[in-house]
């Protein structure tokens, strides 16, 4: 194949309009950062971007409408975490009991290692009882490693309420009507 | 024994020294801070001493402007772990930053940055044979480069060195004919000679642009500016000359290519632009109050900083030349144009003498 080159003409081969061509551009943009104010960075701490609603943050858990835990220490977030970032201490047979009517228990500990989540949302996803969700907190800081194990307590205050169907508020009810179910006359 | 003549000449150094050093400084600043504004940014705008949040309106507006961020680099610097890499040959290794700061602070010496204050001449050394000096002390400046390049035993140094000497020595070529033209027309060699016949006849860029055009474009390439930084070249050499360089040894490199940015927009202002004059409102004669001096010297210093600024400009607008590219600039271009540059010159003054 051949390349048609076209040869320079002599405006060209002199550089000098290339030149002052060039220094317009740059004239042109200092003038509109410094006069017209438009810059095209952000200044982070004091601005900050709005996220987009199906933003993956930091994993949280939360509590129900009614300010109680909704996880029930099943660990299949354990289970599926990929880097191995939560760790869950279940509360044992004579452990602790849910903090909620019905529910049968409620993790002893819960533990998110924030320097190993890698903020996939497959928590979230297997969670059978919408305790766990990514929540749009992007800047995770400390000064150690220490404090960026998150407990219990502090995911839980970090994750705030959440709402919805209330699975476990009913079932005693439901499971004595099962226990009547074909409806003796 | 003259003792006036001692403690004054300190003062003066003293005072160059430390006006040269905070140019330096705040060039560095000024760089980040137009190149930022050419890229739609911001730039430096957050650092500041902790007092600052206590002074009112200027401290937050001196801070946005980021005049104190030239303290945190020299002081950062400072702080930095001089690492000296097994290896490398140690002496020229210590001995090149010197080599390359040394030459770029002596050319300053020669420079009429003022008339005088008082009965002081605003120069330090105002020698005979001042751009001699001058060309004599800035082609010693290759040799911090290429020792550098030496001494690191590592191949992205070593041929930034070997490139730096090639261009600096090309270049100081065509700088040295460009100027003969000057030096044809006020017939002195002496920089206060040169800036008295401008401030009679007229700034010397009018009667020899080409000259100008060339030592402006030879002077970027002497101080490894873009669009001529091939001895640094990022993207081609990691860092170039100084890549094994750390902290204040590092930090003096850098010192010397703004100190010859310096002394090259110093330069060129004391040759091609009136030095100190202005050819209105009085302020082309020397001196006769302290107040004319002090202007004198603000006027010296506005045009610099002007050319510092056009130093910093130029550098957002061309892409790197090519190593080939940039000798055929210098050898077939600038050299054969300079020679006919005084060729022009010598008959337009055999025609126009009496």
């Amino acid at each position: 194949m051949i390349v048609d080159r076209r040869p320079l003409t002599f405006w060209e081969k002199l550089y000098l309009p290339a030149i002052v061509g060039g220094l317009k551009v740059t004239l042109k943009h200092a003038y509109s950062t410094l006069i017209q104010r438009k810059v095209v960075t952000m200044e982070y701490p004091e601005q900050k971007w709005t996220l987009p609603e199906n933003y993956r943050g930091a994993p949280y858990l939360v509590k129900d409408q009614e300010g109680s835990t909704k996880c029930v220490s099943c660990q299949l977030c354990e289970f599926v975490c990929p880097p191995k970032a939560i760790r869950i201490t279940p509360p044992g047979a004579s452990g602790q009991k849910a903090d909620r009517a019905n529910a049968e228990k409620m993790p002893k500990e819960f533990e998110i290692n924030m320097l190993r989540c890698i903020y996939c949302g497959f928590c979230q996803e297997v969670c059978p009882e919408e305790a766990i969700f990514l929540l749009k907190d992007y800047s995770i800081t400390s000064t150690s490693r220490e404090e960026l194990v998150y407990n219990k307590e502090k995911l839980l205050a970090l994750g705030g309420e959440h709402g919805g169907i209330q699975k476990w508020k009913h079932k005693l009810e439901e499971a004595k009507a099962q226990e009547n179910f074909p409806v003796k006359v | 024994m003259n003792w006036n003549f001692i403690i004054f000449s300190l003062v003066k150094l003293a005072v160059i020294v430390g006006v040269v050093q905070g140019l330096v400084a705040y060039s560095v600043l000024a760089e980040r801070k137009i190149s930022a504004w050419i890229q739609d940014r911001v730039g430096p705008n957050r650092t500041a001493p902790p007092f600052m949040k206590y002074v009112p309106v200027i401290g937050p507006f001196l801070t946005r402007l980021g005049m104190f961020q030239p303290l945190a680099d020299g002081l950062k610097f400072l702080l930095k772990e001089d690492f000296t890499p097994a290896g490398v040959r140690k002496i020229y290794f210590w001995l090149a930053p010197a080599l390359a700061v040394i030459p770029a602070m002596l050319t300053v010496a020669v420079i009429p940055f003022g008339s005088n204050l008082g009965d002081q001449k605003m120069v330090m050394a105002d020698l005979n044979v001042g751009i001699l000096y001058t060309f004599g002390i800035v082609s010693l400046g290759v040799y911090g480069i290429v020792l550098a390049g030496y001494a690191a035993n590592s191949k992205y140094p070593f041929l930034g060195g070997i490139r730096s000497s090639a261009q600096m020595i090309s270049y100081e070529l065509s700088m040295g004919m460009s100027v003969i033209p000057v030096l044809m027309i006020v017939g002195n060699l002496n920089l206060s000679a040169i800036i008295g016949w401008q401030s009679t006849h007229g700034w010397l860029v009018l009667f020899s642009p080409l000259s100008f055009f060339i030592f402006l474009v030879a002077s970027f390439a002497e101080t490894n500016r873009l669009p001529f930084d091939l001895p640094e070249a990022e993207t081609e050499l990691v860092g170039g000359y100084h890549t094994e360089y750390s902290s204040m040894k590092f930090a003096l490199f850098f010192l010397a290519e703004y100190s010859n940015m310096v002394s090259s927009a110093a330069m060129m202002v004391t040759l091609f632009f009136g030095g100190w004059t202005l050819p209105f409102w009085g302020l082309d004669q020397p001196a006769t109050s302290l107040l004319l001096g002090v202007a004198h010297i603000l006027v010296f210093m506005v045009k610099m900083l002007a050319f510092m600024v056009l130093f910093i400009w130029v550098r957002w607008m061309f892409p790197r030349f090519r190593y080939d590219q940039l000798m055929d600039l210098g050898w077939r271009r600038f050299l054969p144009l300079a020679l006919f540059n005084i060729l022009v010159t010598a008959i337009w003054m055999w025609l126009t003498a009496k």
